[in-house]
């Protein structure tokens, strides 16, 4: 009985062996994972020897070389500057990964031609007109618990005082919000601790909602305006009916960054023009770049918003333009608005991870400023302020502040790392400046605190600064980006508009071991300033979850087909709705037929569920393109205006019928 | 099964006509059996029966379809869209009558097994029949689905005039223009099997305790006794 048993199990066992034995060549296609960690082998060294690479170029280069098929694991979210874009790149491979249109029409993406897109873009306009471009400048991640959540990034227009909103799901556009009480911005965009607000400051100063008054008016008319826009993170959207603003002396605030752990619910800003310059040259008056430097101090400003949100909901507000507005008399009585002098044209204002010191920069001064979180509500609580021309009170900088580190010639911008330092971009010496915190920081590194570590040099002209999560709670260390606004000579001649150098610093070794690693050229604009989150914490779609996804509402759209059998077209008078279901590689309907005058609306489906499986839809002649990823809706709607023959086709390589995914669009005369 | 076999009371005895005794487990074992192999067939309802893979450059990590008697589980969607180029049905349309009669049919076998716990002769056999050819008939019917499907190439389709008609492997490797393809058997298709050998097992047990007492009416009813079981009178046995 045993032997039977026996007999039956081992024959079944020869089966299931037999059957399951896969071959691993075609299990992992891409191949093995085999890792050296020898010599350098002896055709690369002589590769090295052939191009004269030194040995810090072969650690730099090991250090950011991803082979294929491996991914970084940090992404960078950075300005696109003037092409009112953003750009994902990862780091440290230091490739573009996608250029998200924002403020401006993207035909990659379908972006304000014909889509949804169009309907965003819409949100932009200014007193009704088209605004197709925008000056993006600082994007920010949205956060909780002041560490990046990886949901969604936010982007301010500097050009025209708009926020756009950008949902990390897909890495397209959803919102853009106008400001309407100011025509540019600057110190934006910058998240609360979770993401309550997207904080929009303010930076030329014009008269509320941008109205004229001439400039001899500039101290009582011309003001600035310090934006709170209330994030509804379930919607996805900026809810404009819970948002606020502050109105503000018209001294050009510049930068801001929000509190986080010991210094949540408040905001700090610095501003650069207490002078009151309104320039005038060519009538003999200092230009601006005199007149705004006279001073020797401006103000950093020092904003409670947990506070203001209560005056708010107190209704202690003026609406103007459809929004609350906090006057400057209220936000001085309210106890809402304070100031401390920082030191000649300082630029940014950058709060320690744990929260207990804001970082100023003196973009003339050699020195940085650091204030105290607590110093300051000591103040605040000792009362006795000196006031501005405005009744605003003024905290004098001995009291408020903690030390001042001198780095060197023209400090703006300071990120942090784990290990207790600070870097801080300096413009006019081109470098990178490592420096140690003090405080709770002190015994994270071995130096002494509020001391310069080492200065390195970087190519050329240094404007921001970037770390992995360095402006968080929870900052990474590893790398810097450098955001150099010159390149000169770093990359091959292409003509006098250079490229922007992006430039990788390796910052994992402490003391003075920081290294650069890498130049990226950035050719399509100058961007500004940049946020780089663990790739782990970003949870994007492959494909659109389900068919018919509306990307816009982040939902499925009802009108929408879900197969090609659904695929018709309905006619009601000179309303034409055609309901096209798009996959490879064919669309249905192929021959779409309308009469001169008709107005079309056409809705497409992509009924893909492959990722990368991604269809275009162009109409010749007509300014219409979408991009379709898999399971993605669009509906376009237009005037068939033109009478002819015209044709529309896949405009993404899809299949290797992709030629063949066309269809005749007939206008008859 | 040692432990549990002496756990059974020695001293409860069968006693056939003739009056000779047997060990109670002599019968419990070939009924037990026929139960488990009817489980196992249960069971195997739940588990995919067969799967295919298929790999291709732009697919990095393959596509697959998990076969279960009743349903697939998978990338059917897109190999389908795949598909379509060849003019080629929809894996939907394969076995649709058998996916439809699956679940219904396995509980029928299992319940014949279960009759054969009843039946005391060799028509148990009979019974178990249909479970033993199972898994053959379960191969024949997948080859003739896969041959069907890969000769339903439509010559108007588009790629219809590149590829000849052809049938996909049931085991192993195959390749079809840029895929290579992987066919295996699946745990349930192994369970169906398991049940098989313990089918045969329990058979070979049902004949060993069924076997004397047919013998045994065999030859009390050669004595006259008219095929009635006659209880042994006491004093005889003691």
């Amino acid at each position: 009985m045993k032997r039977i048993f026996m007999v039956t199990a081992a024959s079944l066992m020869v089966i299931l062996a037999a059957c399951q034995s896969e071959p691993a060549s075609i299990a992992t296609p891409s191949g093995g994972s085999g890792a050296s960690t020898g010599a350098l082998p002896s055709d690369a060294a002589a590769v090295a020897q052939e191009r004269g690479l030194t040995p810090d170029d072969i650690y730099a280069a090991v250090k950011t070389y991803t082979p294929s098929g491996k991914t970084d694991p940090f992404i960078m979210i950075a300005s696109g500057g003037q092409s009112g874009q953003v750009l994902v790149i990862g780091v440290p491979s230091m490739r573009i990964l996608k250029v998200i249109g924002v403020f401006t029409p993207e035909s990659w993406q379908g972006y304000g031609f014909g889509g949804s897109g169009n309907k965003i873009l819409a949100e932009g306009k200014i007193n009704g007109k088209d605004v197709l471009w925008g000056d993006t400048h600082h994007p920010a991640l949205s956060e909780t618990d002041a560490s990046y959540d990886g949901q969604f990034a936010f982007i301010n227009d500097k050009a025209n005082a708009r926020v756009a909103v950008i949902d990390l799901r897909d890495f397209s556009t959803k919102q853009i919000v106008k400001n309407p009480n100011a025509i540019n911005d600057h110190g934006g965009s910058f998240v609360t601790p979770n993401t309550e607000y997207v904080v929009e400051g303010p930076q030329y100063a014009t008269p509320i909602g941008w109205k004229y008054a001439p400039l001899d008016q500039y101290k009582d008319q011309y003001r600035g305006l310090i934006s709170f826009w209330s994030f509804d993170r379930t919607k996805g959207r900026i809810d404009t009916s819970k948002s606020f603003q502050i109105e503000l002396p018209p001294y050009w605030q510049d930068l801001c960054d929000a509190g986080k752990k010991v210094s949540d619910g408040w905001v700090f800003c610095n501003s650069f023009n207490t002078e009151l310059a309104t320039g005038g040259v060519e009538s003999g008056n200092p230009p601006f770049e005199a007149g705004t430097t006279k001073n020797d101090t401006d103000y950093l400003h020092i904003i409670n918003w947990k506070k203001a949100e209560q005056v708010v909901k107190a209704g202690k507000v003026e609406q103007i333009n459809g929004i609350a507005v906090i006057r400057l008399q209220t936000a001085i009585d309210e106890g809402l608005l304070f100031f401390s002098p920082e030191p000649k044209s300082p630029h940014g204002a950058d709060v320690t991870p744990g929260g207990e010191f804001i970082v100023v920069g003196g973009k003339l001064d050699p020195h940085v400023t650091i204030y105290s979180f607590d110093k300051i509500q000591k103040a605040i609580l000792a009362g006795g302020f000196s006031k501005d021309a405005y009744g605003v009170p003024v905290i004098s900088l001995d009291k408020s502040m903690e030390a001042q580190v001198e780095l060197g010639l023209g400090p703006l911008h300071t990120v942090y790392d784990d290990k207790g330092y600070a870097y801080t971009s300096l413009f006019l010496d081109s470098a990178v400046a490592r420096w140690t915190l003090g405080g709770p920081y002190a015994d994270k590194h071995p130096e002494k605190p509020w001391t310069l570590v080492q200065k390195l040099p970087v190519q050329y002209n240094i404007g921001h600064i970037s770390a992995v999560e360095g402006d968080t709670a929870t900052p990474g260390g590893q790398f810097v980006v450098a955001l150099n606004k010159w390149s000169i000579d770093r990359f091959a001649n292409i003509g006098p508009l250079m490229p922007q150098n992006f430039q990788l610093v390796d910052i994992s070794k402490s003391g003075d071991q920081m290294k650069v690693l890498y130049d990226m050229p950035v050719g399509m604009a100058e961007p500004h300033y940049a946020q780089i989150i663990k790739a782990e914490r970003l949870k994007p779609f492959q494909v659109y979850p389900q068919v018919g996804w509306d990307a816009e509402t982040m939902a499925v759209d009802p009108k929408a087909i879900t197969s090609e059998a659904q695929a018709h077209i309905e006619r009601n008078g000179n309303k034409v709705e055609v309901f096209m279901s798009v996959i490879r590689s064919h669309y249905s309907p192929e021959q779409v037929k309308v009469k001169k005058g008709d107005h079309v609306i056409w809705h497409l489906t992509n009924l893909e569920r492959t990722p990368d499986a991604t269809h275009g839809f162009a109409i010749s002649a007509y300014n219409i393109n979408l991009s379709l990823e898999p399971g993605k809706t669009e509906t376009v709607e237009f005037d068939a205006d033109q009478a002819g023959t015209y044709t529309y086709y896949c405009t993404e390589f899809c299949s290797a019928l992709h030629l063949e995914m066309i269809g005749y669009f007939l206008v008859e005369p | 099964m040692k432990s549990l076999l002496s756990n059974l009371d020695s001293d409860v005895k069968v006693l056939l006509p003739d009056g000779s005794a047997h060990r109670l487990i002599d019968y419990l074992l070939p009924s037990t059996l026929l139960m488990l192999a009817a489980l196992l067939l249960m069971i195997s309802v739940f588990l995919p029966y067969w799967r295919f893979r298929l790999y291709a450059p732009q697919y990095p990590a393959g596509l697959a379809v998990n076969v279960y008697v009743n349903h697939f589980e998978g990338d059917m969607r897109e190999i389908d869209e795949l598909n379509h180029y060849l003019g080629m049905p929809v894996l939907d349309a394969g076995g649709r009558l058998e996916r439809s009669i699956s679940v219904i049919s396995i509980v029928v076998l299992g319940l014949l097994l279960i009759a054969g716990v009843f039946v005391h002769n060799r028509w148990a056999a009979l019974l178990a029949l249909p479970a033993i050819a199972f898994p053959l008939i379960f191969i024949a019917d997948l080859y003739l689905i896969l041959n069907e499907y890969g000769h339903s190439i439509d010559p108007a389709s588009a790629l219809g005039g590149a590829i000849k008609p052809f049938t996909p492997p049931l085991m192993g490797l195959g390749t079809i223009g840029q895929f290579s393809s992987f066919s295996s058997f699946q745990p349930g298709f192994f369970l169906a099997l398991a049940a098989v050998g313990v089918v045969l097992v329990s058979l070979w047990f049902h004949r060993a305790a069924y076997k004397p007492l047919a013998d045994a009416r065999k030859g009390m009813r050669a004595a006259g006794a008219g095929g009635r079981i006659v209880p042994p009178v006491q004093g005889k046995a003691g």
